[in-house]
Formats: C-alpha cells, sequence, structure tokens
C-alpha cells in the first residue's frame, strides 16, 4: 500500500465503510449494553461516576444543613453518621477514582492515536462491576442500613458486631468488589499506554496526560492492594471472629491504620495528579506553545507518586507513634510540596511564555489552582507535627482536604469537561453558562470552607452531628453553610448546561486549535477512533507535523483499513513504540456484563451472610471467565501476519513479554503480591509489637517440617511449569504436557501441606493474633495455589483443543508469569511461618 | 484569626492556657502568615504570567522560573520550616514524682484517676482538675474502642487506643474552666463525649484532692434518693464513695454534685436533667451504655437526682 493507492477515494470510501462495520456499535433496548468500545463503556462509567457524585453532594447539604445552627435535629445521630461516612466514601471510591479511569478510557486511545484500548471487554468488566458494587454501597443510605464508621473504617468500633451493624460489611465487601474493578481498569491503563503508542511516540513524546495515566495507574497498582488486605482482614474478623484488630487476643487496631493510609495517602494523589494532567493537556492549547519544562513535569509527577507512598503515617501523628518516625513522616510530607510546586510553576512559566487565550476552561483551571495553592499550603501546615497535633481531626482538616479536593480534583474536572465535552459530543458548552456556574462554585467554595479553618482552630472536632451553643461557632458554620449551597447551586448550573447540550449546533472539528492527537476526533461520531495510525515525530503533532489530519484522515498512515472485518489496533514496544505486531481486539459481548454480576454476587452473598449462595456465584464467576478467557483471547490467526500498510508487515499473533496479555498479566500479579506484602506486613507488625509473639503456647506451631514440605513441593511445581514451556517452545509438546500436569499435581499438593501445618499443630485462629495470620498467610498461598492447578488445567486443555501450540505459545507464557509469582508468594509464605517462629 | 479568638475562650487553640498550647499557638500564628505570604506570591506570579503579552519568556527564562521558584524556592523555604518545628516536637520534661492523672474513654465518657503515688488512686468521670505551673503527666487509654483526648487550651490532641497507653505531658499557665472533647469518631454519641477541665493554683488544687477523697457528708444519708438508687440498681454500675456502692463500669458519681455538666459535657446537671436522663438516657445522648428506666416514676427519678445533687 502506498501512498498513491489512498490517493483513490473510492478506495478510501471502501475502507470506511469496512472499518464502520468492524467498529459499528450493537444496537436494540438490550443489545446496546453489550458495547465495549472505549467511547461507549466510557462515556456510561463518566456518567455514573458524574451521578454518585451529585448523590454524594446532596448527603453533604443534608449535613450541612444539620451544622448550618447548634444543637440542631434535623438528622439524628444515626443519619449524620451515615452520611459523613458516605459521603466521604463516595467521593472517593465511586466518583474520583473511577471518574479518572472513565475518563481515561474515553481519551487514552484518542490521545495514542489507537482505535481502542488492548483489552475492550476488560473495560466493560471494569463498568459493569463499578454499577453494580456502587448501586450496592450507596443504596444502603436509603434503607437505613449505610456503613456509619467513617470513610477509614477505624477498629475496633467497626470490627465489633456488637457496635457496627451490616453498613461495615457492606463498606468492606462493597468497596473491595469497586476496588476489584479499579485495578482492572489500572492494568487496562498501564498496558493501553506501554503497548498501544503509535509508531514513532517514544516515551519522551507521549502527551503528558498518558504520563499522568501511566503514573496514577500504577499508584492504583501499589496503593489499593494494601487495603484489599486490610479489607480480607477485617472482614475475617467480622465473619470469623479471628483477632486481627481485637487488642485483648493479640491483635493491634493500629494495623488497619497502616494499611489503610498506606492506601489512603497515595489516593489523594490518585485523585489530584489526574487534574494536573487535564491542566498539562488544555494549558498549553490556551498559551499557544509546547509545554515549557516537559522532562520537570513528568518527573515531578513521578516524584509525587514516589514521595506519596511515604507519608501515610502523617495521619497518625496523634496515635503516640515514636517522635523520630513522626520527625521522619513530617520531612517526607512537607518534601511533597516541591513537585507539586514544580508542577504548578510549569504551567506559570508556559502561560506567562505563550499569549494565552481566555476562555471558560481556563477561567476553572486558574480558579482551581488558585484553590487547589491554599490547601496545599494548609497541607505544609498540618505536615508540621505540633500544629497537626491541634488541627487533626478538626474543622481545620475539613477545610484543608475540601480545597486540596475541590481545587485539586471537582474544578480541575469541570475545566476538563468544558475542554474535552467538543471531542466527545461535537458541542461545546455555553460559555455563558459555565463562566456562570464557575463564579457560584468559586465563591461557594471559599465561603463554605475557609470559616471551616477558623471553627477548627476553635476547637470544633471532625464528624459532629450537633456542637454546643456556648462554644460560639454558629455563625463560622451557618457561614459554610451558606457557601455549601451556593457551591450546589453552581454544579446544578452546569448541570443545566450538559442538559441543554443535545440542541446546541455542531462545533468545529478541533474546536480550540489544539496541537495533540486526541483533537482528530470528528465531530460526529465514527467509532473507529482514528481512520489511520498515525506516525509521531512530535508532542504536538497536529501544530508541527504538515498536513497531519488530511493525512490520517486519508489513511495515508497505519491500518487504514479493516480488510478481515476485524477489529484491530497496533502493538508496539515500550520504550521507543517501533510496531511490532497487530493485535485483533475484543467485540460486544455479554460477557463481560455477567462475569461482573456473577462476581458481584459472591461479594454481596457474603455480606448478608448467604455463604451458599456466594460460593454458587463463585463457581459461576469462575466458569464465566474461562468461557470469556477460552473464547476471547489468543485466539490463533488466520495467517500468520498482515500488511499495514508503507511496506510494513506486522505478525497477528504474539506471545511471552512483548505482548500486552503477558504485560496485563504481569501488571495483575504486582498489584497481587503488594497485596500478600499487606498480610506479610501484619504479621511482622504483630511481632514488633508483642513480646510473646508467637505467644508461648503456640511457640512451635505449625512447625517446621510441614511448611517445609509445602515450599518444596510448590517450588518443584513452578520448576515444573518453567521446564514445561522450554520443553513446548522446542516442539516437546507430549513431554510438556506432563510437565505441566505434574507441576498442577505439585501445586495441589502444596496447598495441602501448607494447610496441614497449621491445623495439625491445633492452631485456633479465633484465640489469638498470631494462629489468625498464620492461617491467612497459608490460606492466601493456599487459594494461589489452587489457581495455579486452575490455570495449568487450563493450559493443557487449550493445548488438547489444539488452541495452545509451540508456535502459538501465549496461554503458557501468561500462566508461567502466574508461576513466578506464586513461587514467590510459597517461598516468602513458609519461610516465614516455618522458620520465623524457631529463629524468635 | 487573633480577633477572633475572643469568641469562644474555653475550647480554642487560639485562647490557649497551657505551655504546648501556647507554643503551639505561635506556630499557627507563623505557618498562617508565611501561608499567605506564599499565596500572595504565586497569585502574583500567576497574574504576571496570564496578563504578559505573547513570548513574554524565553525558553532558557521559563526553565530558570522552575528551577527557582518551583524547585529551590519551596526546598529552602520547607527546610527552613522543618529545623524550625521539629524542636516543638519534644515532649516537656516530666519527673517520676509528677502528678500522673489516668484518663480511659469509653463510649462515651472519661474515667479519670489521680495517681499521687500514695494510696488508692483517685477515681472521678469526666472532669479533669489540674494545677497550674506543676507538669502533669496524662496516661491516656481506651477500653473499648479508639477515642483521642482533646483539651485545646491546653496542648495538641493524644489517641487513646485499646491496648495502648500513650502518655501526654501538659503545663497549665492559667486558671480556669475549660473543655476537653473527644477528636475521634468513637461512635453514635461522639459529639456528645466532652469533659470540664479546671486549672487550679496548686495549693487549691492539692486541698481539692485531699478533701476529694473524703466521702461527701450526705453520702451515707437514709433518703429516700439514696435508697431507690440502690433499689434500681444503679449500684450495680456506679460507685459513691462513703457507701457500699463500689462498681466501676459506669462513670463514678461520689461528687456528682460538684460537677458542671451531665452526661459528658452534654447538658447542664440541673436536677430536672438528671431526672431526664436518669429515665432515658438514650434519648439524650443516643447509644449510650446506660439502660432506660422507662417505668420509674418522675418524681423516683427525681429523687435520685436530688440526693445525687447533694454529693458534694
Amino acid at each position: 500500500m502506498s501512498f498513491h493507492e489512498q490517493d483513490d477515494p473510492q478506495l478510501r470510501a471502501a475502507q470506511d465503510e469496512r472499518l464502520r462495520a468492524a467498529w459499528a456499535a450493537p444496537k436494540g433496548f438490550f443489545l446496546r449494553w453489550t458495547d465495549t468500545n472505549n467511547d461507549a463503556v466510557g462515556a456510561w462509567y463518566t456518567l455514573t461516576a458524574f451521578g454518585f457524585m451529585l448523590l454524594a453532594g446532596v448527603l453533604a447539604l443534608i449535613m450541612r444543613a444539620q451544622l448550618a445552627v447548634p444543637e440542631n435535629d434535623l438528622v439524628d445521630a444515626s443519619t449524620f453518621n451515615q452520611l459523613f461516612t458516605l459521603h466521604g466514601s463516595m467521593m472517593m471510591f465511586l466518583f474520583a477514582v473511577p471518574m479518572f479511569e472513565a475518563v481515561s478510557i474515553i481519551l487514552l486511545p484518542q490521545l495514542l492515536g489507537a482505535r481502542d484500548l488492548p483489552f475492550p471487554r476488560l473495560s466493560a468488566f471494569g463498568y459493569w462491576s463499578f454499577l453494580l458494587g456502587g448501586i450496592f454501597v450507596a443504596g444502603s443510605i436509603f434503607f437505613d442500613a449505610a456503613p456509619d464508621g467513617g470513610w477509614f473504617m477505624y477498629p475496633p468500633l467497626t470490627t465489633r458486631t456488637d457496635l457496627s451493624g451490616l453498613g461495615a460489611d457492606i463498606w468492606m465487601l462493597g468497596l473491595s468488589f469497586i476496588e476489584v474493578s479499579s485495578i482492572a481498569a489500572a492494568v487496562e491503563l498501564i498496558v493501553g499506554v506501554l503497548k498501544c503508542r503509535p509508531p514513532g511516540m517514544r516515551l519522551n513524546l507521549m502527551p503528558l496526560y498518558a504520563w499522568y495515566i501511566l503514573v496514577v495507574a500504577v499508584m492504583i497498582l501499589f496503593a489499593f492492594p494494601p487495603l484489599i488486605a486490610g479489607d480480607l482482614l477485617f472482614e475475617m474478623e467480622r465473619l470469623l471472629d479471628w483477632p486481627f484488630f481485637d487488642a485483648t487476643r493479640g491483635g493491634d487496631p493500629l494495623l488497619w491504620q497502616h494499611l489503610f493510609w498506606i492506601f489512603g495517602h497515595p489516593e489523594v494523589y490518585i485523585v489530584f495528579l489526574p487534574s494536573i494532567a487535564l491542566f498539562a493537556m488544555l494549558v498549553p492549547t490556551f498559551a499557544r506553545r509546547h509545554v515549557l519544562g516537559y522532562p520537570w513535569i513528568v518527573l515531578a509527577a513521578v516524584g509525587t507518586a514516589f514521595l506519596s507512598f511515604g507519608l501515610w503515617v502523617h495521619h497518625m501523628f496523634a496515635t503516640g507513634l515514636p517522635k523520630i518516625s513522626l520527625a521522619f513522616f513530617s520531612a517526607a510530607s512537607e518534601a511533597v510540596a516541591i513537585p507539586t510546586a514544580v508542577q504548578i510553576f510549569v504551567f506559570i512559566a508556559t502561560i506567562w511564555a505563550g499569549r494565552v487565550t481566555w476562555s471558560t476552561p481556563m477561567l476553572y483551571a486558574s480558579g482551581s489552582l488558585a484553590v487547589f495553592v491554599i490547601g496545599g499550603l494548609t497541607g505544609v501546615m498540618v505536615a508540621v507535627a505540633p500544629f497537626d497535633w491541634q488541627a487533626h481531626d478538626t474543622y481545620f482538616v475539613v477545610a484543608h482536604l475540601h480545597y486540596v479536593l475541590i481545587g485539586g480534583t471537582l474544578l480541575p474536572l469541570f475545566a476538563g469537561l468544558y475542554y474535552y465535552w467538543p471531542l466527545i459530543t461535537g458541542k461545546k458548552l455555553s460559555d455563558r453558562l459555565g463562566r456562570i456556574a464557575f463564579w457560584f462554585l468559586f465563591v461557594g467554595v471559599n465561603l463554605c470552607f475557609f470559616p471551616m479553618h477558623l471553627s477548627g482552630l476553635e476547637g470544633m472536632p471532625r464528624r459532629v452531628f450537633t456542637y454546643p451553643a456556648e462554644l460560639g461557632l454558629g455563625s463560622l458554620n451557618l457561614a459554610s453553610t451558606i457557601g455549601a449551597f451556593i457551591f450546589a447551586s453552581g454544579v446544578a448550573i452546569i448541570c443545566v448546561d450538559l442538559a441543554r447540550s443535545p440542541w446546541r449546533p455542531f462545533a468545529e472539528r478541533n474546536p480550540w486549535h489544539a496541537g495533540t492527537l486526541e483533537w482528530l476526533a470528528y465531530p460526529h461520531d465514527e467509532h473507529w477512533g482514528i481512520r489511520s495510525i498515525p506516525l509521531i515525530e512530535s508532542r504536538y503533532p497536529i501544530w508541527d507535523q504538515p498536513d497531519f489530519m488530511r493525512k490520517v484522515d486519508e489513511g495515508r498512515y497505519f491500518l487504514p483499513d479493516a480488510e478481515e472485518g476485524r477489529r484491530e489496533t497496533i502493538i508496539t514496544t515500550v520504550l521507543d513504540a517501533r510496531p511490532i505486531s497487530v493485535v485483533r481486539l475484543g467485540t460486544p459481548s455479554w460477557k463481560p456484563m455477567l462475569t461482573a454480576f456473577a462476581l458481584g454476587g459472591v461479594f454481596i452473598f457474603t455480606t448478608y451472610h448467604l455463604y451458599w449462595p456466594a460460593l454458587v456465584s463463585g463457581l459461576l464467576t469462575l466458569a464465566m471467565v474461562m468461557w470469556w478467557v477460552w473464547t476471547g483471547t489468543a485466539e490463533i490467526p488466520e495467517r500468520p501476519s498482515k500488511p499495514i500498510g508503507h511496506g510494513l508487515e506486522l505478525p497477528l499473533y504474539i506471545s511471552g513479554s512483548s505482548s500486552p496479555g503477558w504485560w496485563a498479566m504481569f501488571i495483575t500479579m504486582m498489584a497481587d503480591a503488594t497485596a500478600f506484602s499487606g498480610l506479610v506486613f501484619g504479621y511482622y507488625f504483630f511481632w514488633t509489637r508483642h513480646a510473646d509473639f508467637p505467644p508461648d503456647e503456640l511457640a512451635h506451631a505449625p512447625g517446621v517440617f510441614w511448611p517445609m514440605l509445602a515450599l518444596v513441593v510448590g517450588l518443584v511445581g513452578w520448576v515444573f511449569t518453567v521446564g514445561g514451556r522450554e520443553v513446548h517452545a522446542r516442539g516437546g509438546v507430549a513431554l510438556a504436557r506432563a510437565m505441566l500436569a505434574a507441576s498442577l499435581v505439585a501445586s495441589l499438593a502444596s496447598a495441602a501441606a501448607g494447610l496441614a501445618g497449621p491445623w495439625l499443630s491445633g492452631m485456633n485462629p479465633s484465640l489469638h493474633s498470631y494462629p489468625a495470620i498464620v492461617w491467612t498467610l497459608a490460606g492466601w498461598t493456599a487459594a494461589h495455589a489452587a489457581v495455579a492447578a486452575i490455570m495449568l488445567a487450563y493450559v493443557l486443555a487449550r493445548s488438547f483443543a489444539g488452541r495452545c501450540t509451540p508456535a502459538y505459545d501465549a496461554d503458557l507464557r501468561n500462566v508461567t508469569v502466574f508461576m513466578h509469582f506464586f513461587a514467590l508468594t510459597t517461598l516468602v509464605t513458609y519461610l516465614t511461618i516455618g522458620l520465623f517462629p524457631e529463629a524468635t | 484569626m487573633i480577633l477572633l479568638a475572643g469568641c469562644n475562650a474555653h475550647q480554642s487553640t487560639l485562647a490557649p492556657f497551657g505551655e504546648e498550647a501556647r507554643s503551639t499557638y505561635w506556630l499557627t500564628v507563623t505557618l498562617g502568615i508565611g501561608a499567605l505570604l506564599i499565596a500572595v506570591l504565586v497569585g502574583t506570579l500567576a497574574w504576571r504570567a496570564a496578563h504578559s503579552p505573547g513570548n513574554a519568556l524565553d525558553h532558557r527564562q521559563g526553565m530558570r522560573l522552575i528551577l527557582w521558584l518551583g524547585a529551590v524556592f519551596p526546598t529552602v523555604v520547607l527546610t527552613a520550616l522543618l529545623l524550625f518545628a521539629l524542636p516543638e516536637m519534644r515532649p516537656l520534661p516530666s519527673q517520676p514524682g509528677d502528678l500522673t492523672i489516668r484518663v480511659d474513654g469509653e463510649q462515651f465518657w472519661w474515667r479519670v484517676q489521680y495517681e499521687s503515688g500514695r494510696g488508692e488512686p483517685l477515681i472521678g468521670a469526666n472532669e479533669v482538675r489540674i494545677p497550674v505551673g506543676r507538669p502533669v503527666v496524662f496516661q491516656l487509654a481506651a477500653k473499648d474502642v479508639i477515642h483521642s483526648f482533646w483539651i485545646p487550651g491546653l496542648a495538641g490532641k493524644m489517641d487513646m487506643i485499646p491496648g495502648r497507653t500513650n502518655r501526654l505531658i501538659v503545663k497549665a499557665e492559667k486558671t480556669g474552666r475549660f473543655r476537653g472533647v473527644c477528636a475521634e469518631f468513637c461512635g453514635l454519641s461522639h459529639a456528645l463525649m466532652a469533659f470540664d477541665v479546671v486549672a487550679m493554683e496548686p495549693s487549691a488544687f492539692d486541698a481539692w484532692l485531699v478533701a476529694a477523697r473524703t466521702p461527701a457528708a450526705v453520702a451515707r444519708g437514709r433518703t429516700r434518693g439514696a435508697a431507690l438508687f440502690a433499689d434500681y440498681g444503679c449500684n450495680a454500675c456506679h460507685a459513691v464513695r462513703g457507701t457500699e456502692h463500689d462498681a466501676r463500669i459506669g462513670p463514678d458519681l461520689s461528687r456528682y454534685g460538684a460537677r458542671t455538666s451531665l452526661g459528658a459535657g452534654t447538658l447542664p446537671p440541673t436536677t430536672g436533667n438528671t431526672a431526664t436522663f436518669i429515665r432515658d438516657a438514650d434519648a439524650v445522648k443516643p447509644g449510650a451504655r446506660m439502660p432506660s428506666y422507662p417505668m420509674m416514676p418522675e418524681d423516683e427519678a427525681h429523687a435520685i437526682a436530688a440526693w445525687l445533687k447533694e454529693l458534694k
């Protein structure tokens, strides 16, 4: 295919038709929900998260109404506690994080000139999980059964079943479900950024938003698993009475606080960095120049992510930890202001060096930066431990966090909304309504939250449903309430603007005259994402590469056709974006939705202690996953390779470390290993806390023999898988099958031996934290052995079915990645539970 | 900020009466002014940037702006701040013989024990008395869930965590009546978990400590209220020194008549309020551990309340 061919308008029209057919959205009242294309899934995701934000906002308004005057009795204590717990939990788990992922699902393929993300069905699965889990958690408020222990859910208040009811289980299990979907989206986004960039887009030419997606998704990958580990321990205490957090039985409430804040602090940056990313897209557009200091802002984002994992203790300054660790975390907390300042000055410098065009998105961007800077400065104040001892858990912190989150997440999202609305719908929002709404929001946020700095310093604690009149805090609180309602009016005006949008005329293409790839989108919908996948030579190709738009539109770049009627995109190398393969993408299907609902059943039935239905749901989930993976992945193509234009011929199948599937497995297992390390942290945390850990009567349980046997057998299983892969690649299919079968047996035997240790030592997990954490580690490892066995059985079945052959062995290679992590888990678990008690 | 300090003088970090709170107050003022100056600086720069003509800054100048104002300036300011604030983290000095007060947080009240080294500790509830000018060591623990001990005018807060005992050393500088609150969310009536703080001259404090150990004169009296207190089983949870009632489940009521609040800072301790509380504690304080006595005739509740009010 040459330039000459693409000159033919008839050919182009035929290509258009084929692409349109391949990417056609399913139609019909029911079928439309099987769609997996990123524009549809991203739009549902965004709307759902927006809806949860509105609901959580209404909860906040009720709270502000209650606090408008002292000693008010609009709502009772129980309702109020549910309101603030759900407000915080929803804003974090059902709005801020999913909103980032939703927007990224819409934008990322556009930014990268890809047709879609690498795993469209995984996106759909994530969305349906989010919707179901979100309705489950948020809906509880209408049954007076919402969680009421605060969004941080500190035990023992929340783990003692006599002090907290069903709400705590709804929080733990419902949000664990959503955390799973968040991690699914993170895997999708990381692989998207690393493997689906257009040819020529080396890492240093990536649009900044893609950099931030990468950074934030990696943060999600490492931040959420400790919380999932905490959730697991938490529910085992609530459902099975294993005393991880009960001080009377060797547990410690602070273990939860560590696990929660190891998640909770990075979380703040997880929801803030995407907003900086939106600025990084729109500021250059309106400053009419490249961003100034590209390497600085990338390094600052990476630095913020890195530091954010070392600050969690600043949420625990008042727990009585040693002063030296407070000093360290105080210093680290202040230090995170430095990369943040760098990012802000990158924008100031870019604006200064450019010629600014004022627009509604820019108005929101500058307003949010002003609000955010105030929140950042009070953040430095609370990082100073002695000041925090006064400010902690008061309205000062409420003020601080809302300045940060509204200035750093919500208002930037509105900036992004006004900026990207034409990209998504083809229509501009109203400048006039946008500006009116902005001033409501800006005045509202300051009137609501600035007085809270003072009410906090004047002794008003957080999370109080009432306060005595004698404290003289009535007028400050009334001002806050009025501010909250002004702010809400601003949001309402934006909703009106959005509702009127369908009746507005279409805008021109690329209405802001931006320079980045995503603006290739047509005002009128084309589901194929991009007409042909361009060769990238600049960070702002629309500005810098001559005739860029026309060449893309006329299919003069790569993959301008869908000859086989399949959905395809190009896979490139991680660092320098050399094209290495064409991948066939998942098409619309019921499977993601049904799998999500089956998995949701596991969490929801467990909440109500309906263990048999939960088990059935679990088996159903397994069956659904098998069906989905069997029919939809590692498909052997009808021919080994295909031309993508310009004389390039790319393979249609890749396996191993250059394939997206391998990366997805590797990244998922990184998250898995992180959750596991949270559990191991629990073991050693108890040891540092107690002089008698393990307690005397259990000093030699579970013994050395069974753990060591489990370790050796587990490692033998791993060696057989790795060996089997090598033999298989050299054509020894029969021998490889035998080795994989041996590996399967070894995995199961290892699990049995691992559980035999604590079982035969008679360790009762509800007596003390020691047997409880030993059982947890052994159980975790045994569960992984079971998954290993299922995966090996799957590969064997694929091999017998002719779907996994020496030339097409992605299944086997991906399972080997799992087995590497299984071996690591086995090693750490059994060395810990087998040898550590002997060493102490 | 300073002007508003007058609004509320008994539960405010802006109206300190202790050494720690006073130094934190000046830290607050310093940090506040510093934050304001930096906000103005950033605002001014952003304003100039937005109103500059095109290409006002070349690439080199822009990079220099990012380097000096984005990286170097915050590094210097934050290092200085750290060096300035670190010494403030040192706890006040204390000696082994100093007055030790153990406070246990419970849903939703405070058990207070004065341990002066000799004899049984003096046990009280929901009121903390301290001498001015002497270091006082608080030993802070919790029985059921996490609470946090916070007297804004005296010192920063310290969590009370089941299974741990935290120490907080304070020194009051002014006499007066103040208020402390629970700062960690601890359940249904977290908002109604406060306590009274009385800072006294050292001599007055010593005299009070001696006097408080002797039972109130009326405690032994055989009034109707005293009899009803026992009949209704109030003594299953509450102790009154000088009587045979020595249960330690609920707050000690030995000097109830001298308290300035009822239900851990929830209501003024009038006889009427006390009677209401006795009959239906949960209505005043949702989730309170004390059972309700809806069948108790009002005049009997009043009799018990009247007797309690006499325990001074």
